[in-house]
């Protein structure tokens, strides 16, 4: 039975590789705190992405996402992560990876930062595990 | 809010004197990118042009686009060009220009086939752009788009997702450049600069599958945004003269040509 599962598993992987995997219970969870959080920027005129990237940060990890910004807007990018996590933290860097001056909001399992670039081009947005277990996390920036 | 804004405060004050890091370049190459992410909407691309001066953005119309292409990757790259049509509508504030837009996107969404979701959207942009809601109508634009590429995806039509994406992120640039053109502002100019972007539009391109990929059109686009990536790529800290935005605005305007032309190749 197993190895029907898994054989099935294989032919689904191969018959299906581009449609998007449902998201799990913890990442919705964890996109409702994310949404919950950007949608208190939309009220100084902060207009959302669509968009969300969601997925697991562990302690002593990561993820790091690549955003293509426009000097002159303001962005804020939000994180929503859901129990274990007790705390995020949310960090941008340039595209040459050094770190850049933000405003930075964390509180339990919701964190923020903002930003103003005054280049346009790429930037990386780093979302870490300060305290807690691996969680499921989301992501969504708002731009003004 | 409050509450927020204090601990902001707090975490600036706690920032000050610390020394930044670096991230090593194989970190940065790893990075986390997806279409809904990693590629801006023609909104965030039009929101940093008009921060030195609201733009004329009813000069920039253009004439109707034909909505009946034979040709799936041609339907995709035009699809993407009148979302991002319907978003320089939206900054205009003409509704009736919207509505127009919106009928022609709904008309070439059903020529892909995609899902009865994206469908109702039409209805939904049009009773947003009767009220006047502008802030509403450019989520409902993008949550559109998005809708296409999902239905894609769930048709197994992945090759035509960037396609939508390279429509729309050429048009945006089109419309950019020929406004900074017409009232160069330094500020303006800078938006210009996407190295990275086109980069991943690029590798997105080389991803399809080799049928689309070949066709001729996509093959010609293909081709010419690697004159675009070196046009997008000044420095970081230069601002492009008025002869350069003007390079950038030939160079995507002869591929918006050809995405438009009703006998494409």
């Amino acid at each position: 039975m197993k190895s029907l599962m898994f054989a099935l598993s294989i032919l689904a992987a191969n018959l299906f590789p581009l449609v998007a995997a449902p998201e799990t219970d913890q990442e919705v969870e964890a996109r409702k705190a994310a949404l919950d959080l950007a949608g208190a920027f939309s009220n100084d005129g902060f207009k959302m992405r669509d968009g969300h990237w969601c997925g697991t940060v562990k302690p002593h990890e990561h993820a790091l996402i690549a955003v293509n910004l426009y000097a002159g807007n303001q962005y804020w990018f939000s994180v929503g992560a859901t129990s274990p996590a007790k705390k995020l933290v949310v960090s941008v860097y340039d595209e040459a990876g050094k770190e850049v001056a933000t405003e930075s909001y964390s509180s339990g399992e919701k964190a923020a930062a903002g930003f103003s670039p005054v280049s346009s081009g790429q930037y990386y947005v780093m979302v870490a595990l300060a305290e807690g277990e691996a969680s499921s996390v989301c992501f969504v920036y708002s731009y003004k | 809010m409050r509450l927020i804004v204090a601990s902001v405060l707090i975490t600036c004050c706690m920032l000050v004197g610390a020394e930044p890091t670096r991230l090593p370049p194989d970190q940065l190459a790893k990075a986390i990118r997806s279409d809904e992410i990693s590629i801006p909407t023609p909104g965030e691309l039009f929101a940093a042009l008009e921060k030195p001066g609201k733009p004329n953005w009813t000069g920039q119309y253009r004439g109707p686009v034909s909505t009946t292409y034979n040709n799936r990757a041609q339907i995709a790259l035009n699809l993407g060009g009148l979302i991002a049509d319907g978003f320089i509508a939206v900054e205009a504030q003409d509704g009736q220009q919207v509505k127009n837009i919106g009928t022609d996107i709904i008309k070439l969404a059903k020529a892909l086939g995609v899902s009865q979701n994206v469908l109702s959207r039409g209805n939904s942009i049009n009773e947003f752009a009767e009220h006047n809601e502008w802030d509403a109508l450019q989520e409902e634009l993008e949550a559109t788009q998005n809708e296409v590429k999902s239905s894609m995806q769930t048709h197994r039509d992945q090759d035509l997702v960037i396609l939508v994406s390279v429509g729309g992120w050429i048009r945006g640039t089109q419309v950019v450049s020929a406004s900074v053109m017409q009232n160069y502002d330094e500020r303006s100019a800078r938006v210009l600069r996407q190295p990275a972007l086109v980069e991943y539009i690029h590798s997105k391109m080389d991803d399809i599958s080799p049928d689309v990929r070949n066709e001729p059109l996509v093959k010609e686009v293909t081709d010419q945004l690697v004159g675009v990536e070196k046009l997008v790529s000044f420095p970081p800290a230069t601002t492009p003269s008025i002869d350069e935005v003007r390079k950038v605005h030939e160079a995507v305007g002869k591929i918006m040509d050809e995405i438009q032309q009703k006998d494409g190749k």
